[in-house]
């Protein structure tokens, strides 16, 4: 467990160490129990307090954690009887790219989101999370769909951008990502998106069209990877930290531009330490955005989406 | 009076009063081409379009020499040129973005990179957008993004067929998620017109990347590009030191995109103004 701790998160490691070390030791010794309380309430207030300030390169960092809840995490925590619809019907089933039916609280809804894999063989399946055109077209796919029989849709992005690749290019990587964005802008159900760990470029933006943004607490969202932002502006992707802050990545930035909604709270220490509050959090927001969207007629909700694209950087 | 000097003077009639520069032309009266290293003589290469008369190579041009070259008797009006960026996110890298910006508009002569008009071609009334490669690299600002559609709306209010011709480096960095969402903003803004029936002939120029090629210019009902052209999502560099391969000389060229499906044609500087005329007479009925 300790290996899966951030630089910054090191203190917390040596006090959660020392709790195990007592607890081996303890063997029902009540002054040592004390310690041990005492330990943990130390170790409480030291995680409020470090993710209470990170400084932007660690929200990166918080972003990306290899135990960071993804989509397959938050299916069997928020929705019922999920189906898993596959493929693009032209070419392949990118796993990096998951969707389906479900039900959330008795009402059918369409998923799609992102998966980066957990270990490294399922890593290598899901490509990393990053898409093939043949994930966006399979997305663009079950989006179409959702708005045939009036589903609301309801996306997770978490991934470091869109893949660069010699077959994406064949395939069309930029038609697949510019169609969807040209569909899910005029698509007549309700679209709510959630960013729940990294939001990279175009291959995010390319599921994140929609009426609700909802970002967590210390996830990312930018135009580039702050390594490519780096390597374009500074020439080195040394440079990254640099611009994660000069790209202000962070929820906390970005909801006073006006790019996202809504901030999710994290558990403290982050989504990582509690899925279950991290999905109970995240039922919570998409219960309250799903209602209240659903008070709009499909003229006002199109309206609203397309003003809300055109108020940005104008 | 050359062709190109005969030209300029009717550039740039503002619809919004602003005074227009005339489109910087390489200087002097000799210029090598840049693949093939043939001695050029300006005035033979105003005449040839700026395509090199011994290898055909297509140079590239500034947007209001590219919109001169395209329209009627060179004529058109400007709209949108007093818009201009600000420095939303308060970027600062060695140099802040307003710098950057400054130093564009003093090297281009224009305040962002895309100038957006109205016109004439052949006869038919055209609302065209043409993207400034040499104002930091085309890149897609808010200003970028909002002058599109400003332009979309204008051919949907005139119900006039709208033209865009792409040159980009892709997403501004400068900007980060207020570039990123443009790529929506000019998608959603292309559907209204497609909803109007209002035909989109998008003319990729080279370079297209990224942000842009991922949204505007791969959305025309008809895409065109100009021979040689690079287009593509990804940078050849980064495609590279991803996946370790050598990639094929004609990788992302128009070739390659015709090829793959990406383009319906590729169309020669000196037809594009009669490919374009008929293609629009085709798809758009004045009514």
């Amino acid at each position: 467990m300790s290996n899966q701790f951030l630089e910054f998160e090191k203190p917390l490691a040596d006090i959660l160490d020392k709790i195990d070390a007592l607890r081996g030791a303890s063997m029902g010794d009540v002054s040592l129990l004390k310690e041990i309380q005492s330990l943990e309430s130390e170790e409480e207030k030291l995680r409020k307090k470090i993710f209470s300030k990170l400084s932007i390169w660690q929200k990166v960092q918080v972003a990306r954690h290899p135990k960071r809840p993804h989509i397959s995490d938050f299916i069997p925590r928020l929705f019922n009887d999920f189906d898993e619809l596959h493929g693009d019907r032209q070419f392949a089933d990118d796993a990096s790219i998951i969707g389906g039916l479900a039900s959330f609280e008795d009402i059918p809804v369409m998923i799609v989101g992102h998966e980066k894999g957990r270990e490294t063989s399922e890593k290598v399946k899901r490509n990393f999370g990053m898409a093939q055109p043949e994930g966006y077209r399979k997305a663009k796919r079950l989006f179409k769909l959702a708005e045939r029989f009036s589903l609301p849709v309801i996306t997770f992005i978490d991934t470091a951008g869109a893949y660069p690749g010699v077959e994406g290019e064949e395939r069309g990587q930029s038609e697949a990502i510019a169609q969807n964005l040209a569909i899910m802008s005029q698509l007549k159900t309700p679209i709510i998106v959630i960013v729940t760990g990294e939001g990279g470029s175009g291959g995010a933006l390319a599921i994140g069209v929609g009426d609700h943004i909802a970002i967590f607490e210390h996830a990312i969202y930018s135009v580039a990877s702050p390594e490519a932002c780096a390597s374009i502006v500074w020439r080195s992707s040394e440079n990254a930290p640099d611009a994660a802050e000069a790209m202000k990545v962070s929820a906390q930035e970005l909801i006073k531009i006006g790019i996202v909604d809504e901030i999710i709270t994290e558990p403290s220490g982050g989504a990582h330490r509690d899925y279950d509050e991290m999905a109970s959090l995240v039922k919570k927001s998409m219960i309250d955005a799903l209602s209240k969207l659903n008070q709009l007629s499909t003229e006002e909700l199109l309206e609203r989406r397309y003003q809300r694209l055109l108020r940005i950087g104008s | 009076m050359n062709w190109l000097t005969r030209l300029i003077p009717s550039i740039g009639k503002e619809g919004d009063g602003a005074k227009t520069k005339k489109s910087k032309v390489p200087d002097g009266l000799w210029n090598n081409c840049p693949a093939c290293e043939a001695i050029l003589y300006q005035p033979e290469l105003e005449k040839s379009l700026f395509v090199c008369p011994k290898c055909d190579h297509h140079l590239r041009v500034g947007a209001k020499t590219r919109l001169a070259i395209f329209l009627d008797n060179g004529d058109f009006e400007e709209f949108g040129s007093k818009l201009k960026a600000k420095n939303i996110l308060n970027f600062k890298d060695t140099k802040t973005y307003e710098q950057r910006i400054k130093d564009a508009v003093s090297a281009t002569g224009e305040n962002e990179a895309i100038v957006t008009a109205s016109g004439k071609l052949r006869g038919i009334d055209i609302i065209v957008a043409a993207f400034e490669f040499r104002f930091l690299g085309g890149s897609m600002g808010g200003v970028v993004g909002t002058k599109f559609v400003l332009a979309v709306e204008r051919a949907i209010s005139e119900h006039k067929p709208f033209v865009c011709f792409s040159t980009s480096g892709g997403a501004r960095m400068q900007e980060s998620m207020i570039s990123l969402m443009q790529m929506a903003k000019t998608a959603a803004a292309l559907e209204k017109l497609k909803e109007a029936k209002l035909p989109y002939i998008s003319i990729m120029i080279d370079p297209i990347y990224g942000g842009v090629s991922a949204s505007l210019a791969m959305l025309g009902d008809i895409n065109i590009a100009e021979p040689g052209a690079l287009v593509g999502f990804a940078g050849r560099r980064v495609i590279e030191q991803t996946v370790r391969v050598d990639l094929p000389d004609n990788f992302q060229k128009s070739e390659f995109l015709l090829e793959h499906g990406a383009i319906d044609m590729i169309v020669p500087r000196a037809q594009l103004r009669s490919t374009v005329a008929r293609l629009i007479g085709k798809l758009y009925k004045n009514s």
